[in-house]
């Protein structure tokens, strides 16, 4: 199977932005994080595309997801609890 | 069917089922997520043991320590009904599954209050938030409200007045947060404190553009032109699973007596849902652990 293409949009300070990035590192992940407090360019792409200012937002294969939804990652990532 | 079954993933649940586990129940942790309010709350220097620790590292702590015992737990799962059904209680999530159990154990928290004024759910996410800690970066060099006049209000201004370019305070009270935070924030240059306004309405189509506030004391209306609101007015409990069942107060939150006895045999609560006054980890930490222990004794007594 194809590894999934996880992008995470984030801030240093946000604790649930942390917990998306623990939950996926947990569980062997691979992801790629963009910082939006200071790369106002992915902070824009990232109000581009769901609209939202706020964060965590997280990506899985073009299906996005705004804060931090255990149960979204877990049935995105095919992982059982 | 479980022995206990304990609603809520904080400080209380977390506690609670650790004590579960040295009682050698058959038990269920269900939860939408580990650790709670504490995942947002930046710096704790009022846990025993530590004497600084940020949130969701504590969080992570208790984690460690639950999941090194034999219990089973289900995350990313919200409860929406706790019922009487036979010899126990029947336990339904969002998802539709069900949970059958001898006791339960509700310790679901509380979560952010609503404003409830119009534009506030529309413009959710676009501008309103709820967590400053979170989103405050976003809103850097523009023009911020942050409604509230409690500690989590004076908390969200002396953060974010590091990125906005000018940060509105509006309380409708005067300002009851501790006098050291309120000291820290009147020395910023880019503060307005309006106390005793209210927040009528939240103005914008897709992005925040502005709030609609009130004088209480001159009843003179403004608009303020802002990109975002901070909204922070206090929290409410997760106690909608059980209306009906338990007694609940003014306030929505489980009343319990001091055994964390709902008055329905079988079902306790405890920590941040309950009526017990201070809302503090230490506290919840204490409840949960207490609620179990009493609901142990309650099937101890169902077996013999």
């Amino acid at each position: 199977m194809a590894a999934k293409q996880v992008k995470v949009y984030s801030t240093p300070t946000c604790p649930w932005c942390l917990k998306t990035k623990k939950f996926l590192g947990d569980n062997k992940v691979a992801f790629e994080n963009f910082d939006v407090a200071s790369d106002k360019q992915a902070r824009e792409e990232m109000v581009k595309k769901s609209g939202q200012l706020v964060v965590p937002q997280v990506e899985i294969d073009g299906d996005l997801k705004i804060g931090y939804d255990e149960g979204w990652l877990r049935q995105k990532l095919d992982l059982t609890s | 069917m479980y022995e206990a079954i304990i609603v809520g993933g904080g400080p209380a649940g977390m506690a609670a089922a650790v004590y579960a586990a040295r009682k050698m129940l058959k038990s269920l942790l269900i939860t939408k997520d580990i650790g709670g309010q504490v995942n947002q709350t930046a710096a704790v220097e009022n846990y025993m043991g530590y004497q600084f620790i940020q949130g969701p590292e504590l969080m992570a702590k208790f984690e460690e320590q639950m999941r090194r015992f034999p219990i089973d737990i289900q995350t990313g799962k919200v409860v929406r009904s706790v019922s009487s059904s036979g010899k126990g209680f029947e336990v339904t999530t969002d998802q539709g599954d069900v949970y059958h159990g001898k006791a339960v154990i509700i310790a679901t928290g509380k979560r952010s209050r609503q404003l409830n004024v119009p534009g506030e759910k529309a413009l959710v996410g676009r501008g309103v938030t709820y967590c400053a800690i979170c989103d405050g970066p976003l809103f850097q060099q523009m023009t911020v409200a942050v409604i509230g006049g409690g500690n989590s209000a004076l908390e969200a201004v002396n953060d974010v007045i590091k990125y906005a370019e000018q940060v509105y305070l509006v309380s409708l009270t005067p300002l009851t947060a501790d006098s050291i935070l309120i000291e820290k924030a009147r020395n910023a240059p880019n503060l307005t404190v309006l106390t005793e306004y209210q927040t009528l309405e939240i103005i914008g189509a897709d992005r925040v553009q502005g709030i609609k506030v009130k004088s209480l004391k001159t009843q003179e209306a403004k608009v303020l032109a802002v990109q975002g609101v901070f909204v922070e007015i206090g929290l409410v409990p997760n106690s909608d699973l059980v209306r009906g069942l338990a007694p609940l107060n003014e306030a929505g939150e489980v009343v319990v007596n001091c055994a964390n006895e709902t008055g329905v045999p079988g079902l306790y609560a405890a920590g941040d849902v309950t009526a017990v006054p201070e809302k503090q980890i230490v506290v919840a930490a204490g409840e949960g652990s207490k609620a179990l222990l009493q609901a142990d004794r309650y099937l101890q007594r169902l077996r013999s």
